[in-house]
């Protein structure tokens, strides 16, 4: 059971008047929200630091224009507090890089919420996205899983929040038109909105809406991987399915894990030169340019899989519709299972390439 | 010479520090050993990343062997302990996308072992020959 504060509003204006009691009262400098940006609901991330403009956020917003952790990791380390409220997703990516000392979670409030998905960029933003986002929000206000969110929406059970200062009840809840309660889970949580008027209760998540989302993810989450044809069939899928890569790196430059400045794959290590192409030429007889199908991926797979938060970015993002986030998310879960390690669940649990045991893998190498 | 029969590249990345040595002292001794073995000299089996493993496979290897000391044993106290564990990961992901993870192999052979190393040479050889080519050699699409 944890402290809750309970709003009388929606659960949306609910939170945006806490957060406008935070900014007002300086307890915060900002907030890193959703907002709209022009009349036909356009999206992005703002940082909102003058109350007025909080009529623009729209937090719950079931989109993703960037994957917030990146944005987090610029904004901090903050020597004032800030609020960021964002999805469960974006912020076990946040404790992941973290992990890696790309930002830190000191004088960070963070607040997030049962997530009943996001909608690829192009359904939120195209035609007739009025009639779906309202179908979105009246199926997660029954618990439902829309059927326009993303695939690896689908397939997701980590739609609750760890690690958050602040849980909001949004999915599965039908009273969210008219209350607000907003979990206290943190001591920061507590201390920060002391003066907050508000009613206080102690309850927590209701662990029926939470049982009957999971079982249906999980059952999501086997058709999705079974439909993946790429763990099946080994290297010829693979390149059936790499083949139409039009090796922008996208998929790694949205990934809220890949942070590396210089990315290997971008470096000049994997150049040609007319020796190497010689050389090729001489063993293959020709040569696929510009070179590399699946090297890339398999050299993603291999160095951040195990943090892969599954949150579909790349998948989105990828202009030549390869399902690059379902098969980091199956990858992933076989490599971080190697370790019992869950991306994003607890910042004191050291990254698996970081750590060992002396006791483990003991038949390797007999 | 039989023009069909297959003899596989294998590549060994040996530990300086162990199985190096083991190397040296197998063939002191006129071990007995697959020929068409390339050593990659490391100062230890922690040096192995996983895109050093990957070009390997994809510049046309058939086999990869990493060998280092046992564990316990690392001239560097336990960069042995890490490079189990990377091994572990390669080996899982290949294994997930089906793609033969038994082309890539990790032994502890110490420094006083030649004949240790000898078996683990031809053994993984053979197993190599008897998979057949990396099939990634004579493709012209990687
Ligand atoms: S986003 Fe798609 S096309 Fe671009 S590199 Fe990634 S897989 Fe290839
Ligand atoms: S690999 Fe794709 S799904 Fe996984 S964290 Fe990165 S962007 Fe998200
Ligand atoms: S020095 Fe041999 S494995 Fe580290």
């Amino acid at each position: 059971m944890n402290k809750v504060i309970k709003i009388e509003n929606g659960t949306k204006q609910g939170v945006l008047n806490f957060l406008e009691h935070l900014i007002t009262t300086d307890k915060i400098s900002g907030v890193l929200t959703l907002r709209k940006i022009n009349e036909k609901g356009i999206c992005d991330y703002g940082f909102i630091s003058d109350a007025k403009e909080l009529k623009f956020a729209d937090p719950f917003a079931p989109v993703m224009p960037i994957n917030a952790a990146q944005t987090l990791s610029s904004l901090t380390p903050t020597t004032k507090p800030i609020a960021a409220i964002i999805k469960p997703c974006e912020l076990r990516g946040f404790v992941e890089r973290v992990k890696r000392v790309q930002g830190s979670m000191k004088n960070v409030l963070l607040i997030s919420y049962t997530c009943g998905g996001v909608l690829p960029l192009n359904t939120f933003q195209g035609d007739g996205s009025e009639k779906i986002i309202a179908d979105y929000y009246n199926a997660i206000s029954k618990g439902e899983t829309p059927g326009s969110i993303r695939p690896t929406c689908k397939a997701c059970e980590y739609f609750v929040p760890m690690m958050a200062d602040i849980t909001i009840p949004l999915l599965g809840n039908s009273e969210s038109e008219s209350e607000c309660s907003l979990i206290m889970n943190s001591e920061f949580a507590i201390q920060i909105s002391k003066e907050f008027q508000c009613e206080i209760i102690t309850s927590e998540l209701d662990s029926k809406i939470i049982d009957k989302v999971l079982a249906v993810r999980i059952s999501e989450k086997e058709k999705l991987y079974n439909k993946t044809k790429v763990t099946k069939d080994g290297l010829d899928e693979l390149v059936n399915i790499f083949g139409k890569c039009v090796g922008c790196h996208g998929c790694s430059r949205v990934c809220p894990i890949c942070y590396c400045v210089m990315c290997d794959f971008e470096s000049h290590n994997f150049d040609y030169n007319i020796e190497i192409f010689e050389t090729e030429l001489e063993q293959k007889g020709a040569l696929r340019l510009p070179p590399d199908t699946v090297f890339f991926q398999i050299g993603r797979l291999a160095h951040m899989s195990f943090s892969c938060v599954g949150c579909g970015q790349c998948e989105d993002v990828c202009p030549a519709n390869i399902p690059v986030a379902t098969i980091f998310k199956k990858v992933g879960e076989a490599t971080a299972g190697l370790f019992d390690y869950i991306p994003g669940k607890d910042l004191e649990e050291a990254i698996p390439v970081m750590i060992f045991k002396e006791e483990e893998f003991e038949e390797i190498g007999k | 010479m039989d023009e069909t029969k297959f003899t596989p590249k294998i590549v060994g990345f040996l530990c300086n520090w162990c199985t190096y040595a083991a190397a040296d002292l197998a063939g002191s001794s006129k071990t007995e050993i697959s020929p068409l073995f390339s050593v990659i000299r490391v100062m230890c089996s922690s040096r192995i990343d996983h895109n050093l493993l990957l070009t390997t496979f994809f510049n046309g290897a058939d086999g990869i062997l990493i060998a280092g000391c046992h564990p316990g044993d690392c001239h560097y106290d336990k960069g042995n302990y890490y490079a189990r564990r990377r091994y572990a990961l390669l080996k899982n992901v290949m294994d997930t996308l089906k793609l033969e993870p038994e082309r890539l192999e990790l032994s502890w052979v110490s420094a006083s072992e030649g004949k240790r190393y000898a078996d683990v040479v031809n053994e993984f050889s053979k197993k190599i020959e008897q998979l057949g080519p990396n099939p990634i050699k004579k493709s012209s699409v990687f």
